[in-house]
C-alpha cells in the first residue's frame, strides 16, 4: 500500500506543475489586467505599477521568476489587495471553508447514508421512494435557489436562525451547512441505496441470515460495510468538491471562506490569487482522491489485493 | 440511538456560539452601526486604494484638512480649523488644529502633510489618484519625473501649525478636493517602520500597526468578514464623537444584504437589489431610501468609427431615446432623467442643455447623414459589461433605436475586465459608461472629455472645449467660470460624444435609528456626525 501511495505521490508532482503552467498562460491571455478601472489608470502611473509587480519583464521571464518563487512555496503578493500574500490570503479562508465543508459533509453523510439503507432494506415501499424522491429534487435543486429559501423561511419568517454570517450569531452556521450539504446528502442516498442493495443479495449476507441473526444485525454489522464502499469512494473527489465549489454558499451566506477568494480572484483578474488558489484547490483534490483510495482499500480486501 | 447523539453534537457545535439579541438591538443600547460596505475593500492605505467601501472606512479613520459638509455644500474645518487664501486664488495658508493629534498620541502637525503629499506625488508608489493634487504647482511635473526636487512643488511647512499651499492656476473647488482621501495625512514614522516610501506592500496599515488621525481607530480587521473600528479618544473633537463603533460587512451580494437588513444585522444597506427597488417604492418601505447622487449613466459612442463620427448621426441616436420611459418603465428606482453630463445641482451648477425625444427630427438627421429610414446603415452594437440593469437598459435603447430610426441594433455583453480592456482599446461603438464625481464640483464631469484624458474615450477632441475649461480653471470668479463650463456644456451636448440618459439616485435602506445622516450628492456621511436613537 505504501508503494501505491508514493507512485500517487510522484506523478502528483509533475500534475501540479502542468496545472500551474497552464493556469499562467491562460490568465494571461484573458483581456484586460489587474489595474484596469473604469476610471482609466494614467499611463505613467500604470508604468509604476507593472514595474512594481514585475509585469514590464517578458512573459516567459515571469514565468521562470513565478515558477522559481513556486517550487519555494512563495505563491507572491495579491494584486488586488496591496499588502497581502496570497499564502495569508489563503490560509485565512482555508480554516472556514473547511469548517463549512465538513458541516455539509457531516449532514451530508448523516442524512444521505441513512435515507438510503432505509430505502435500500425497505425496497420498492413508500420508504423507498419518497427519500429517493426528495434525493432528486436535492441533486436538482441549486444551492443559489435553496440558500435564499431556508433563509427566507428560518431566518426571516419564523426568524429562528441568523440570515448570514459565520461564528459571529448564534446559530448562524446552520443554514449554510445544509444548503452546502443537501445535494450532496442527495447523491449520497443514491449512491449507498445502491451499494446496499447489491450487498444485501451476496452470499455472506444471505449466510448471516441463515445463521438466524435478527435483520438489523445483518445490516449493521454485515452488510453496511460493503453497502457503504460507494460512498466512501465518493467522499475524497465529494470534499475537494465541497471545498472548491462553496462560492456560492459563501456569497449567499456572506461567509468568509477561500471559494469568495477563487471567484474573485478571476473577475479581478488578480493573477497571483489565481494562480495560488488553483495551484492549491488542484492539490487538495489529488490530496482527497488519495484519501478516498486508501480508505476503499482499507474497507474492501478486493481493492487491497488488486493494489 | 447513536445517530440520535450525532446529531445533538452536530446541532450543539453548530449553536456554540454568540449572542441572541439582534445586533440592530443591542447596537443601539452600545452605539454600535453595522454598516453594508459592498465588497472587501483592497485596504487601508489611502494613498493607494481606490473605491467606496475604502472611502467609507478612511473618513472614519483618517482625516483631512477640512471635511465634507454631511449637510452638502462648502467643506468643513478637518485638521485645518481656518484657512485663507491670496486675493489672486493661488496661494492658501492652512491653520492646522493644534490639538489634532495621531492616534499614538503625537502631535499632527504641517510637515506631515507635506510628507503625504510628497509620498502619494512618488511616481514608484503606483498611486492612482495623484492627479487630485495636480493642481498644486510642480506637483504634476515632481510627479511625472521631471524633476525630482520635491522643494519645486508648491507645499510647505511655514512652522508646526501653518502650511501654505501653492496653486498653478485659481482652483475654486480645491478646498473641496481636501476632503478626499488620497489627500490625507499618513504617518511617517510608522509608513517607514513597515517599509520604504514607496512600498506598496508594507503591513502599516494592519490592526496593531495603523496610525491615523480621524475619529475612529482601526480595532479588528477580519478579511471578507467584517472591519471594526472604535471611538478614537484622541481625536481633536473626540467630545462630539458618539458612536462607539462601527462594523463594516463586505457584503457583495445585493440579495444577502437585503436579507440581513430585513433580519436586525445592518442598520444601513449599500444598495437596494434591481428587483426589490420598485416593490419597495410600492410598498412605501419607511427605510428605503432614493436620494440625488453626482453621477451620470451615459452611453459613450466611439467617434472614430467612420459612421459615429459624423456628428448628425450621433445627435440621431440621442433624440430618439425616451429618457422618461427609461427611468419610468426600465430602472424603476427614482433615477431621474439626464439631459447633461454634469448632474444639475452639482454646487450650485445648473445646467440648461435640452436633448429632445423627437423621432422625427432624429430621422431627418439620420437622412442628412445619408441612412434616410436606416437604411444601409450598418449593425449597430451596444457594449455592456455584465449586469441586469446594464442588460434592460440596452434592451430599452435597442428597442427605441430600432422603431424610431430603422435601424439593427446588437448588444454585446461582456465580462467587467473584457469590457474594460474593448473600451480602452477603442474596439466598441457605443458602450454603457458611468460616471461619479470625486468632488462636488462640474469640473470632475466636465474634465474627463478633454483632448488627451485617459477617461475620454470617445476619441473627440474639440479645441473650443479645450479652451472653455482652460478658461474655467484660469479665473477666480466662480460666475464667470460657471458660464465657461456652461458653454462647454452646450457645446458637448451639441456634439454628443457621450449620450447622457440618466442621473444617478443613491438607492439604500436606513434602519430609522440611525440619526445625523443626511443625504447629499456625494453621499459622505461623516461618522462624528452619526448616532443610534430610537
Amino acid at each position: 500500500m505504501l508503494q501505491v501511495i508514493l507512485k500517487r505521490i510522484a506523478i502528483a508532482i509533475p500534475v501540479i506543475l502542468v496545472v500551474a503552467s497552464l493556469t499562467f498562460f491562460l490568465v494571461r491571455m484573458a483581456p484586460g489586467g489587474p489595474f484596469d478601472a473604469e476610471k482609466v489608470v494614467p499611463p505613467q502611473v500604470m508604468k509604476n505599477l507593472n514595474a512594481v509587480y514585475n509585469l514590464d519583464a517578458p512573459l516567459i521571464i515571469q514565468y521562470r521568476d513565478y515558477m522559481y518563487n513556486l517550487v519555494q512555496g512563495d505563491f507572491g503578493p495579491s494584486f488586488r489587495y496591496p499588502g497581502r500574500s496570497v499564502t495569508e490570503m489563503i490560509f485565512t479562508g482555508l480554516p472556514v471553508t473547511f469548517e463549512l465543508a465538513f458541516y455539509a459533509i457531516i449532514v451530508a453523510i448523516i442524512i444521505g447514508s441513512l435515507a438510503g439503507i432505509i430505502a435500500a432494506v425497505k425496497r420498492n415501499t413508500l420508504l423507498d421512494y419518497i427519500p429517493m424522491t426528495i434525493a432528486m429534487i436535492g441533486i436538482c435543486m441549486p444551492t443559489f435557489l435553496l440558500g435564499p429559501l431556508l433563509v427566507l423561511y428560518f431566518g426571516i419568517h419564523l426568524e429562528a436562525l441568523p440570515v448570514s454570517g459565520w461564528g459571529s450569531l448564534a446559530g448562524d452556521k446552520i443554514l449554510p451547512s445544509i444548503t452546502l450539504g443537501a445535494a450532496y446528502a442527495a447523491y449520497i442516498a443514491r449512491l449507498s441505496r445502491g451499494g446496499m442493495l447489491e450487498t444485501l443479495t451476496q452470499d455472506y449476507v444471505r449466510t448471516a441470515r441463515a445463521k438466524g441473526l435478527s435483520e438489523y444485525k445483518v445490516i449493521i454489522n454485515h452488510a453496511l460495510q460493503g453497502g457503504l464502499v460507494p460512498v466512501v469512494s465518493f467522499l475524497g473527489p465529494a470534499v475537494a468538491g465541497l471545498i472548491g465549489g462553496s462560492f456560492v454558499v459563501e456569497t449567499i451566506f456572506q461567509i468568509p471562506g477561500l471559494g469568495r477568494f477563487y471567484v474573485e480572484a478571476a473577475f479581478n483578474r488578480d493573477y497571483t490569487m489565481i494562480l495560488g488558489t488553483t495551484i492549491f484547490f488542484s492539490t487538495l483534490i489529488i490530496f482527497f482522491n488519495l484519501l478516498s483510495d486508501i480508505a476503499v482499500m482499507y474497507m474492501n480486501p478486493r481493492a487491497r489485493s488488486e493494489a | 440511538m447513536k445517530t440520535k447523539s450525532i446529531y445533538f453534537l452536530f446541532l450543539f457545535l453548530l449553536v456554540s456560539c454568540g449572542e441572541t439579541i439582534s445586533p440592530v438591538d443591542s447596537g443601539l443600547q452600545d452605539q454600535i452601526l453595522h454598516f453594508g460596505n459592498g465588497s472587501e475593500p483592497q485596504g487601508l492605505d489611502p494613498h493607494i486604494v481606490t473605491g467606496v467601501p475604502e472611502h467609507h472606512l478612511l473618513i472614519a479613520m483618517c482625516e483631512g484638512l477640512t471635511i465634507a459638509n454631511p449637510k452638502g455644500g462648502e467643506n468643513l474645518p478637518g485638521v485645518a480649523e481656518s484657512w485663507e487664501v491670496t486675493p489672486d486664488g493661488k496661494t492658501y495658508t492652512f491653520y492646522l488644529n493644534k490639538n489634532a493629534k495621531w492616534s499614538n498620541g503625537e502631535s499632527l502637525t504641517a510637515d506631515d502633510f507635506v510628507w503625504s503629499w510628497m509620498r502619494i506625488l512618488t511616481p514608484s508608489l503606483g498611486s492612482q489618484y495623484p492627479d487630485m493634487l495636480y493642481y498644486v504647482k510642480g506637483a504634476a511635473e515632481f510627479h511625472q519625473g521631471k524633476t525630482d526636487d520635491f522643494s519645486s512643488v508648491g507645499v510647505k511647512a511655514i512652522n508646526d501649525h501653518e502650511l501654505r499651499v501653492e496653486l498653478k492656476n485659481p482652483t475654486p473647488f480645491f478646498i473641496r478636493l481636501l476632503s478626499h482621501y488620497s489627500t490625507y495625512p499618513v504617518h511617517k514614522e510608522t509608513v517607514l517602520a513597515h517599509g520604504s516610501i514607496d512600498d506598496r506592500n508594507g503591513m502599516w496599515t494592519r490592526p496593531g500597526n495603523f496610525v491615523c488621525n480621524g475619529p475612529m481607530n482601526l480595532k479588528s480587521w477580519e478579511l471578507n468578514k467584517q472591519i471594526i473600528v472604535e471611538k478614537n479618544p484622541l481625536y481633536w473633537d473626540a467630545d462630539n464623537v458618539q458612536l462607539n463603533e462601527i462594523r463594516y460587512y463586505p457584503v457583495s451580494n445585493e440579495s444577502t444584504e437585503d436579507r440581513m437588513f430585513r433580519a436586525g444585522q445592518l442598520h444601513v444597506t449599500n444598495v437596494v437589489p434591481l428587483e426589490k427597488c420598485p416593490v419597495y417604492i410600492e410598498n412605501n418601505n419607511p427605510d428605503l431610501r432614493i436620494e440625488p447622487y453626482m453621477g451620470t449613466y451615459f452611453y459613450r459612442v466611439n467617434t472614430l468609427h467612420p459612421v459615429l463620427n459624423d456628428k448628425k448621426v450621433r445627435l440621431a441616436l440621442a433624440y430618439a431615446l425616451n429618457r422618461t420611459q427609461i427611468v419610468d418603465k426600465v430602472s424603476k428606482c427614482g433615477q431621474k432623467a439626464a439631459y447633461s453630463f454634469t448632474p444639475p445641482g452639482s454646487a450650485g451648477y445648473e445646467p440648461d442643455t435640452k436633448i429632445p425625444y423627437d423621432p422625427a427630427l432624429a430621422r431627418s438627421l439620420l437622412a442628412e447623414a445619408g441612412y434616410k429610414d436606416g437604411v444601409d446603415f450598418p449593425v449597430l452594437e451596444i457594449l455592456f459589461n455584465t449586469q441586469e440593469g446594464h442588460r434592460k437598459i440596452a434592451l430599452a435603447v435597442q428597442q427605441m433605436w430600432q422603431e424610431n430610426l430603422g435601424i439593427s441594433v446588437q448588444l454585446v455583453n461582456q465580462d467587467w475586465k473584457v469590457y474594460l480592456a474593448r473600451e480602452m482599446t477603442g474596439d466598441f461603438q457605443i458602450s454603457r459608461a458611468g460616471w461619479i464625481g470625486d468632488y462636488e464640483d462640474p469640473n470632475t464631469f466636465l474634465d474627463t472629455l478633454r483632448p488627451n484624458r485617459g477617461n475620454n474615450k470617445t476619441g473627440w477632441e474639440n479645441d473650443e472645449y479645450d479652451q472653455l475649461l482652460e478658461l474655467s480653471n484660469s479665473t477666480n470668479d466662480q460666475d464667470l467660470r460657471y458660464e465657461y463650463l456652461m458653454q462647454a456644456e452646450r457645446l458637448l451636448i451639441s456634439e454628443m460624444p457621450i449620450i447622457p440618459i440618466y442621473t444617478y439616485v443613491r438607492q439604500y435602506q436606513l434602519s430609522s435609528d440611525v440619526k445625523g445622516w443626511h443625504p447629499n450628492l456625494l453621499d459622505t456621511h461623516h461618522p462624528k456626525f452619526i448616532y443610534l436613537e430610537r
